[in-house]
C-alpha cells in the first residue's frame, strides 16, 4: 500500500514538473519577446497577437506540407523534419513580421504603443480566425527530440522522463534565455539596445541608429512570440484553434515585469506561473475536491499580488512607452 | 478651482480630449474616422475577394441585416447599448491617463450580480426591483474597477496588467458561481447555478419584476428594444457633464494631462485614480446589469465575450468623447448585428474584427490616411499616455 502511494506520488510529481515546463515554454518565449521590445523602449501588449500569428502560420504551413502528394512523394519536403522545420520557421517569420508591423506603427507613425499593440492583437484574432479552416489536417506534430533512454526499472528512469521526451522547441527555449541574457549584457548589440531603452537621445548622439535598432529588435521580439505560438500549434496542442493563445501573451507581459526585464528572472516567473497552472490539474488527479475554476484563479491572483508587492523594486527601462524623434527631423 | 472648469472651444494639442464643438462641427476631425472606416472597409473587401466571395453581396447583407429591417435595427440598438457604456468605461479612464482593459471583468461582475439580485430578491415592485438590481450591478462593476485603481495608486502596479488579471479572475469566479459541480456530487454545484438546466450552465432566470421594460415591440423581431438603450444614452450626457462641468471631471482631466502638475495644484492624485477607475467600472457594471436584466434574463458563461476588447476600439474611435462614443458604439453594434446576414454570403464573421482593427489603426495613425489620400488632416489619438509602466 505504501509502495503504491509512493509510486503515485512520484508519478504526480513528475507529471507536475512536465506540465510546468509545458505551460512555461510559451510564457518564457512571450516574455523574451516582451523584454526585447521593452528594452528597446517600445511597450509590447501585442505579444498575444504575435503568438497567434506565429501559431497560425506554423500550423497552416504544416497543413500545406502535409498534403497527400507531398507527404507520399519522394521530394525533400516529404521528410518529417523538413516539413516541421519549415513550419516552425514560418511561424517565427510571420511572428517577426507582426513585430515589425508593431514597430512601423510605433516608430514611423508615432502611434501610441498600447493602441498599436491592441491593433496587433485584434488583427491577429481577426485574420487567423478569418482564414482558419476547421477541416484542415496535418501529418502530425513535432515528435520528442530524444526519447527517454532508460528502462522503467532503471533508477534514472524518472529523471529521463523530465529531461527527455521533449521537443526541440522546449530545449531551444532555455537556450534562448541563456543567449538573450548573454547578448543583452555582454555584447555591443545588448549595450546599444539597453541604451535606447534608457535614453535614446544619448544613444542617438553617440551615433547609434535608434530606429534601425528598434526595427531589428522588434522583428526579433515578434519572432520569439511567433516561436511561442508555433510551440502551441505544432507541439503542445498540435492543431490550431481560434484564439488558442488564450491570454498567454498578457501573462507573459506580467512575467516580464516580475522578472524585472531580465531573461532569467522572466524564466523563473514563467516557471512559477506554469507551476501554479500545472498544480490545478494535478490537484484533481490527486483526489482533492475543489472546484477547478477556483483553483485556476490562483495564478492570476498571485500575479496581481506579486505585481503589487514587487513593482516598487522592479524598474522598467526609463524610456519605455514613449516615441522617440531622432534629432534633425 | 471650480470656476475654471469651462473648456468650451477647441483645446489644441492635447491627446484624448476632443471638445464637443469639434466633434459636432463636422470639421476635419470627423474626416479622419470616416476615411479610416472607409479604408478599412476597402481592405476588408480585398480579404473577401481573396477568399473567393463577393464583397458587394457581403457588405449589402451586412447593411441590410443591421439597419434596413426593423428586426435588424432593433438588434443594432440592443448591441449598441453595452458597447456605449463599456466604451465610456474606457474613455473616462483614458481622460485620467489610465488604460482600463478591465471593462470585460467589470461587466461580468455587473452581469452576475444583476442575475443574483434579479432572482434572489423577492417581493419588490418592478421599479424598485430593477433599481436595486441595477444599483448592485453598478456597484459591483465599480468595486471591480476601484481595486486595480487602488493598486495603481498605492503600489504602482500597472493598471494594464492588473485589469487584465482581474478579467481572468472575474470570468473564473463567474464560471464557478454557475458551475454544475461534478456528476458524483463530490464537488457541489456553484451557489448561483440553475440546477434545472443540464445543457449550458447558467444562473436561475430573473423574476419578471426585475426585467427591464420594453421600449418598443418590434413586429417580427425575436428581441424587443429595452429601456437600457435610453439609459445608456442618458449616461453619455451625464458623463459629458461630469467631465466638462464638475470639479471631479476637471481633476480627472488634470491628472490625465499632467499628474505632477495636478499634485502640485493640490489635487489628490491617488484619490482621483481610484475614483476614476470606480466610475469606469460602474459604467461597465451597468452595461453588464442591462445585458442580464434586459437581454438574457440570466447570466451564462461567455455571454459578453469580446465586449471588453471591442470597447477599446469604440472609445478610441470616438476620441474618448462620450457623445462621439454613441456613434462609434452604434457603428460597432451595427457591424455585430449585420454579421449574421454577412455570414450567409459565405464570409467568416472574423472579417468584422479585421475591419475594426484596421479602423483603429487608421484613426491612431492618421499619417497612413494622409499618405493614402495625399491630404492634410487634423490628428486625434496621436501621442502617448501620461503614464508608462511602473
Amino acid at each position: 500500500m505504501d509502495v503504491l502511494e509512493n509510486l503515485l506520488r512520484t508519478t504526480v510529481i513528475i507529471a507536475t514538473i512536465n506540465a510546468t515546463i509545458r505551460s512555461a515554454v510559451p510564457l518564457i518565449l512571450g516574455a523574451i519577446s516582451g523584454i526585447l521590445s521593452e528594452r528597446s523602449s517600445i511597450v509590447n501588449i501585442g505579444i498575444e497577437g504575435m503568438m497567434l500569428f506565429g501559431a497560425f502560420a506554423g500550423y497552416m504551413t504544416n497543413v500545406a506540407l502535409s498534403a497527400d502528394h507531398i507527404v507520399n512523394g519522394d521530394t525533400i519536403l516529404a521528410i518529417t523534419d523538413v516539413r516541421l522545420g519549415l513550419s516552425v520557421a514560418a511561424g517565427v517569420l510571420v511572428g517577426g513580421l507582426a513585430g515589425l508591423f508593431h514597430a512601423v506603427l510605433c516608430v514611423q507613425y508615432k502611434v501610441d504603443h498600447i493602441i498599436s499593440g491592441t491593433v496587433v492583437n485584434i488583427l491577429g484574432l481577426g485574420i487567423t480566425g478569418y482564414f482558419y479552416d476547421s477541416q484542415a489536417q496535418t501529418a502530425g506534430k513535432i515528435p520528442p527530440l530524444i526519447s527517454n533512454p532508460w528502462h522503467s526499472d532503471d533508477p534514472l528512469y524518472n529523471l529521463g522522463r523530465i529531461v527527455f521526451d521533449k521537443s526541440l522547441i522546449t530545449y531551444l527555449t532555455f537556450f534562448v534565455v541563456i543567449t538573450t541574457t548573454f547578448a543583452l549584457f555582454r555584447t555591443v548589440w545588448g549595450l546599444r539596445t539597453r541604451a535606447i531603452g534608457e535614453n535614446p537621445r544619448a544613444a542617438d548622439t553617440l551615433g547609434i541608429n535608434v530606429y534601425r535598432l528598434q526595427y531589428f529588435n522588434l522583428f526579433m521580439s515578434g519572432a520569439m512570440a511567433g516561436l511561442g505560438g508555433a510551440y502551441l500549434s505544432l507541439d503542445d496542442v498540435g492543431i490550431f484553434e481560434r484564439n488558442m493563445v488564450a491570454g498567454r501573451g498578457f501573462i507573459a507581459l506580467a512575467v516580464v515585469i516580475f522578472g524585472n526585464w531580465h531573461p532569467v528572472g522572466a524564466m523563473l516567473g514563467a516557471l512559477l506561473f506554469g507551476f501554479l497552472s500545472a498544480l490545478q490539474s494535478q490537484l484533481q488527479f490527486a483526489g482533492i475536491n475543489a472546484p477547478h475554476q477556483i483553483v485556476s484563479l490562483v495564478p492570476y491572483v498571485v500575479t496581481v499580488v506579486v505585481l503589487a508587492g514587487f513593482v516598487g523594486r522592479s524598474r522598467p527601462p526609463a524610456h519605455v512607452g514613449q516615441s522617440y524623434e531622432v534629432e534633425g527631423t | 478651482m471650480a470656476t475654471v472648469t469651462d473648456t468650451s472651444g477647441p483645446t489644441s494639442g492635447r491627446n484624448w480630449d476632443i471638445s464637443p464643438s469639434t466633434i459636432l462641427g463636422f470639421g476635419q476631425t470627423l474626416l479622419t474616422p470616416i476615411l479610416a472606416i472607409f479604408t478599412a472597409l476597402v481592405a476588408g473587401a480585398i480579404l473577401i475577394l481573396l477568399a473567393g466571395r463577393d464583397p458587394v453581396a457581403a457588405y449589402t447583407a451586412l447593411v441590410e441585416g443591421a439597419l434596413l429591417s426593423p428586426r435588424g435595427l432593433t438588434g443594432t440598438l440592443i448591441k449598441t447599448t453595452p458597447l456605449l457604456l463599456s466604451g465610456m468605461a474606457l474613455g473616462v479612464a483614458f481622460k485620467a491617463g489610465l488604460f482600463n482593459i478591465g471593462a470585460q471583468g467589470q461587466l461580468i461582475m455587473g452581469s452576475v450580480v444583476a442575475a443574483w439580485a434579479g432572482a434572489a430578491i423577492t417581493g419588490l415592485p418592478a421599479w424598485a426591483h430593477i433599481l436595486v438590481a441595477m444599483s448592485l450591478a453598478t456597484l459591483a462593476g465599480s468595486i471591480w474597477g476601484a481595486i486595480p485603481g487602488a493598486l495603481k495608486a498605492y503600489t504602482d502596479a500597472h493598471e494594464v496588467i492588473t485589469t487584465i488579471m482581474f478579467n481572468f479572475i472575474a470570468s473564473r469566479i463567474a464560471e464557478w458561481l454557475i458551475s454544475l459541480g461534478s456528476a458524483d456530487g463530490a464537488i457541489p454545484p456553484g451557489p448561483l447555478a440553475d440546477e434545472n438546466t443540464t445543457a449550458i450552465s447558467r444562473t436561475k432566470p430573473i423574476l419578471e419584476s426585475a426585467a427591464l421594460p420594453k421600449a418598443f415591440i418590434t413586429p417580427g423581431s425575436v428581441e424587443d428594444l429595452h429601456i437600457g438603450f435610453f439609459i445608456a444614452i442618458a449616461m453619455a450626457f451625464l458623463v459629458l457633464i461630469i467631465l466638462n462641468r464638475t470639479t471631479f471631471g476637471f481633476e480627472i482631466r488634470m491628472v490625465g494631462l499632467n499628474p505632477n502638475a495636478a499634485r502640485y495644484a493640490g489635487v489628490n492624485v491617488k484619490g482621483i485614480t481610484i475614483s476614476t477607475m470606480a466610475l469606469a467600472g460602474a459604467l461597465a457594471g451597468m452595461a453588464g446589469g442591462i445585458q442580464t436584466l434586459g437581454v438574457n434574463g440570466y447570466y451564462e458563461a461567455n455571454q459578453s465575450l469580446g465586449l471588453g476588447f471591442d470597447s477599446i476600439t469604440v472609445s478610441l474611435l470616438a476620441g474618448n468623447h462620450p457623445i462621439g462614443t454613441i456613434f462609434s458604439a452604434f457603428l460597432f453594434g451595427a457591424m455585430d448585428e449585420g454579421t449574421r446576414g454577412m455570414q450567409l454570403t459565405g464570409v467568416a464573421k472574423e472579417l468584422i474584427l479585421v475591419i475594426q482593427a484596421l479602423t483603429l489603426m487608421f484613426v491612431a495613425a492618421p499619417g497612413i490616411i494622409r499618405y493614402i489620400y495625399r491630404i492634410k488632416l487634423k490628428t486625434i489619438g496621436e501621442g502617448t499616455f501620461g503614464s508608462s509602466w511602473g
